[in-house]
């Protein structure tokens, strides 16, 4: 064997660098693109940190659909979770520190992530989509009835986030809101790209492919899908505490089951399995959005419907999956 | 030596039907045993019960000397009862090299782990192609296993098996559906097992059986109705009317 | 006593406008192992057209009902042909998809087409007045709801226990490719039992609509108390689904009863609790 470590570190090492190198550019890929936000559309900013919050709640339903194959159509309850959780915060608790909202937000969708899991896990198919989608209506109820801590239909408000370590006032134009977004998300991102290359991130992508062979393989399936529901609350949990903290109102459509289903539009119009997959979708689709429902807001569900209809007829793995096909498919035939 | 895999007069029934009635069957490590029997007998069963995927209604299953009857089938896989399936069950979407590596990592509790890469343990790294080069298949280690054929995708379902350090292996017809041209290797692979390993073999091919197997268990009707040599098999009555108008009749058995 | 005896008739009122609706969802999933969740929204296309028809057509309140029922598998016709052949055999997340997307179609389309505003079907004079039964009198549209439920699952035990086309559908839901070995058409069986679904969405729409009214969310809002009629009740099962939607119809209808306020929280409760203690369905066999 010691003839085999020789080229076995030398691949190790090579092959770290080659992540790397792939991660650092993805990293300066999304800063480039939050530069160029910044830059071009300066007026524009709500609508980009709008973008940031909803990316991180398809990111998060990535980890549990895209990576590990359950189906949700309630997956806004975590994000709406993290939302509420960060408002109330501030709004009755007197919290205003935007990291400490942060953090409440990331736990709230945590325990939420949890509660969602263990409940949609219960079942398989038909009946883990109506757990799912009973969930969302429920949480939806829960917090329209207690308005006293979430202001019910009218919204919670009264959200006044202190300045981000004390220097970095929140604007009037949501520029600290905007960068406070980018780095959240370029964070996020850095730590899922890990998380979904390590063992764990491999067992998920198992259970997905032949949960029956995890268990050959001595693995606990419903433990590793708990623990990546987790995961994946926290990460829903932050974008929703990150659209508290920059609009400074949670309303109920956090908690919605259109937010869900628009939710898994996104990520299946980006490809699913695929952190770039999740983050090009939402761009595309909330960018879409913004266009269409200024030009005619009649037609905002029927276009999203045909939308749909189209993806899974013409491009069933999304857009990063087809653009990454076509590559694979041009590299192969010009090495 | 004493035994590190012993059934007890498992019993197992689906309504008034019953398919498994008063199997034992006891192994010593090292063991390399057979299990025959005509369509029908009860073998899925008889795995599906060793493995825990059913419940038995009477009986027991002791693996190294512990009482592992009531425990499911994960539970028993991490104290070294490892099963391969007949019909290859892989992740398509993933190389030789993850699947391997996945497979030591699960043995060693480490595929929990979520800030590091496989790729970044060295010791996995070898471990995993050590075993991939041991059945001939270490140049595939990074292709998807929806592009390398069938008989290696058998030889990786081998190697996942081995790379979970079973104590007692459990190998659901390993040949099944190899063309000719493979099955030498995966025969070779089988005959390389660790000698210390216990190894259970259900199999159709007897030629692969009797060169294989130093003791032959035959099951028919639920029932064992021959444990001993491989040349002892073909001469006894019992098992002679169990195959007699079945397929192997016109072969070895009869 | 009085509330009781009300709350019962609405129960079992409200259950059997969920069995109309939902038991086409049930037998298509079970034939077609298809997640549908547009089903409902051809519920509500049956119920605009006989809104339609009688408030503002003017037209008596059966032929509402018939042209509703007509009108509704017409539209599913080409939908089925276009878009949900392209979705059998498909993975569960595909259907979730290609069905969610055709819904937001249909409330989008209906949004623009009749406003947001709830729609009414007049009933004729007859189902406006209350029965007396001797000892209680009931409202005579709950009365024609229940025999209308009844009616839609005689007629359907006696359709697919009793005639060939049953035999067909049986022998299809149970093992598809067997049943087409054995020379039954199953795009046909498919084709047939899925107008027939359709139909009684639309039916089921219509007549339950004073109970569930019609308006644009419809489909959205009811979507999961559908699915969960099939995933409690086991697809394809007829007393299945019936059990599920009286349970149903129990659960909602004393909700809304004794807790107005807490009445969808509480169903919704309610069905995360049935379905947590029958992941499997009531009969332990769903998919």
């Amino acid at each position: 064997m010691a003839m085999l470590s020789n080229s076995d570190t030398l691949s190790v090492t090579s092959d770290r660098r080659a992540r790397l190198t792939r991660d650092a550019v993805g990293v300066l890929v999304i800063l480039a693109l939050g530069v160029a936000g910044y830059v071009l559309f300066p007026n524009n900013l709500a609508l980009l940190t709008r973008i940031t919050a909803i990316a991180l709640l398809v990111l998060s339903l990535d980890l549990v659909t895209g990576y590990c194959g359950v189906a949700t159509l309630g997956h806004a309850a975590l994000f709406g979770a993290g939302a509420y959780g960060a408002g109330i915060a501030a709004a009755h608790f007197g919290i205003t520190d935007p990291v400490a909202m942060l953090a409440v937000g990331i736990i709230a969708g945590s325990i939420a992530g949890l509660i969602s899991g263990v409940v949609v896990l219960r079942a398989h198919g038909l009946p883990q989509l109506v757990l799912s989608i009973a969930i969302i209506h429920l949480a939806h109820e829960a917090a329209n009835k207690a308005s006293g801590w979430t202001g019910g239909s009218d919204g919670l408000s009264g959200i006044m986030p202190d300045a981000v370590f004390g220097v970095w006032q929140f604007d009037l134009w949501g520029r600290t809101a905007y960068v406070f977004g980018i780095v959240l998300l370029v964070v996020t991102f850095v730590l899922l790209r890990q998380i979904v290359r390590s063992p764990f991130g491999m067992l998920c992508r198992g259970i997905r492919q032949d949960p029956v062979r995890i268990r050959a393989m001595g693995g606990s399936v419903h433990g590793t899908l708990i623990r990546m529901y987790i995961i994946s609350g926290a990460v829903a949990g932050a974008g929703g505490a990150l659209n508290a903290i920059s609009t400074q109102v949670v309303g109920l459509d956090s908690l919605s089951f259109t937010l869900s289903a628009e939710a898994l539009v996104m990520l299946v119009l980006g490809g699913t399995g695929s952190l770039y997959g999740a983050l090009l979708g939402t761009v595309t689709f909330l960018w879409f959005e913004d266009v269409v429902s200024a030009a005619n807001p009649f037609h905002w569900l029927t276009i999203v419907g045909a939308l749909l209809i189209a993806v899974v007829l013409f491009a069933p793995k999304g857009l990063y999956g087809s653009l990454a096909a076509y590559f694979e498919r041009r590299g192969r035939k010009n090495p | 030596m004493s035994a590190i895999f012993d059934v007890r007069n498992l019993k197992k029934t689906f309504g008034g039907l019953v398919v498994t009635n008063d199997v034992s069957l006891s192994m010593a490590p090292g063991d390399r045993v057979a299990l025959i029997g005509p369509n029908g007998a009860g073998k899925t069963t008889f795995v599906n019960l060793v493995t825990g995927n059913i419940l038995p209604n009477a009986g027991s299953v002791m693996l190294g000397g512990q009482d592992v009857t009531r425990l499911g089938p994960t539970e028993r896989v991490r104290r070294g009862l490892v099963r391969s399936f007949q019909v290859t069950r892989l992740f398509s979407e993933m190389t030789p090299e993850e699947h391997v590596a996945l497979a030591i990592l699960q043995r060693e509790g480490r595929s929990g782990k979520m800030f590091a890469s496989h790729r970044a343990m060295p010791d996995v790294m070898e471990e995993g192609h050590t075993l991939l080069s041991r059945l001939g298949i270490a140049h595939l280690a990074r292709h998807r296993v929806s592009e390398i054929a069938y008989g290696q995708q058998r030889l990786l379902e081998l190697s996942l098996a081995l790379a979970l350090k079973p104590k007692v292996l459990l190998l659901d017809e390993p040949a099944a559906g190899v063309p000719q041209s493979d099955t030498a290797r995966i025969e070779q692979a089988i005959a390389d097992l660790p000698s210390d390993l216990a190894v259970l073999m259900i199999e159709h091919d007897m030629d692969l059986v009797f060169r294989f197997a130093k003791r032959v268990v035959v099951l028919a009707a639920g029932e064992i109705i021959f444990d001993g040599s491989p040349d002892a098999v073909t001469k006894d009555v019992r098992v002679r009317q169990a195959y007699l108008g079945s397929y192997a009749d016109a072969r070895s058995v009869a | 006593m009085q509330t009781v005896f009300s709350i019962g008739v609405d129960a079992l009122a409200y259950g059997m406008v969920l069995f109309v609706i939902s038991i086409g969802l049930s037998v298509t999933m079970g034939l077609m192992r298809v997640v549908n969740l547009a089903h409902g929204a051809f519920a509500m296309i049956g119920g605009y057209i006989a809104s339609y028809a009688a408030r503002d057509l003017g037209l008596a309140y059966a032929v509402a009902v018939m042209l509703a029922v007509a009108g509704t598998i017409l539209i599913a016709i080409p939908i089925e042909r276009l878009l949900y052949r392209r979705i059998y055999g498909q993975p569960e997340l595909t259907q979730v998809l290609m069905t969610i997307g055709i819904t937001f179609c249909i409330i989008g389309i209906a949004n623009y087409v009749f406003g947001p505003t709830l729609k009414t079907i007049p009933t004729p004079e007859t189902l406006r007045e209350p029965v007396s039964l001797g000892f209680r009198t009931v409202s005579s549209h709950r009365l024609f709801v229940i025999a209308c439920g009844a009616a839609v699952a005689l007629g359907l035990w006696y359709f697919i226990e009793r005639t060939a086309f049953g035999v067909k559908l049986r022998a299809a839901v149970d093992n598809a490719a067997m049943a087409a070995a054995l020379g039954v058409r199953t795009q046909v069986v498919y084709a047939v039992s899925f107008a027939v679904a359709v139909g009684l969405a639309a039916f089921g729409g219509v007549v339950g609509a004073e109970l569930l009214p019609i308006e644009p969310y419809y489909a959205l809002r009811y979507m999961v108390t559908f699915l969960v009629v099939v995933s409690v009740g086991g697809a394809g099962s007829i007393p299945g689904a019936l059990a599920a939607c009286l349970l149903l119809g129990a659960i909602d209808t004393t909700g809304r009863y004794l807790m107005p306020e807490f009445g969808e929280f509480f169903f919704y409760l309610a069905v995360i609790a049935i379905v947590w203690l029958f992941p499997r369905g009531l009969a332990g066999r769903a998919k």
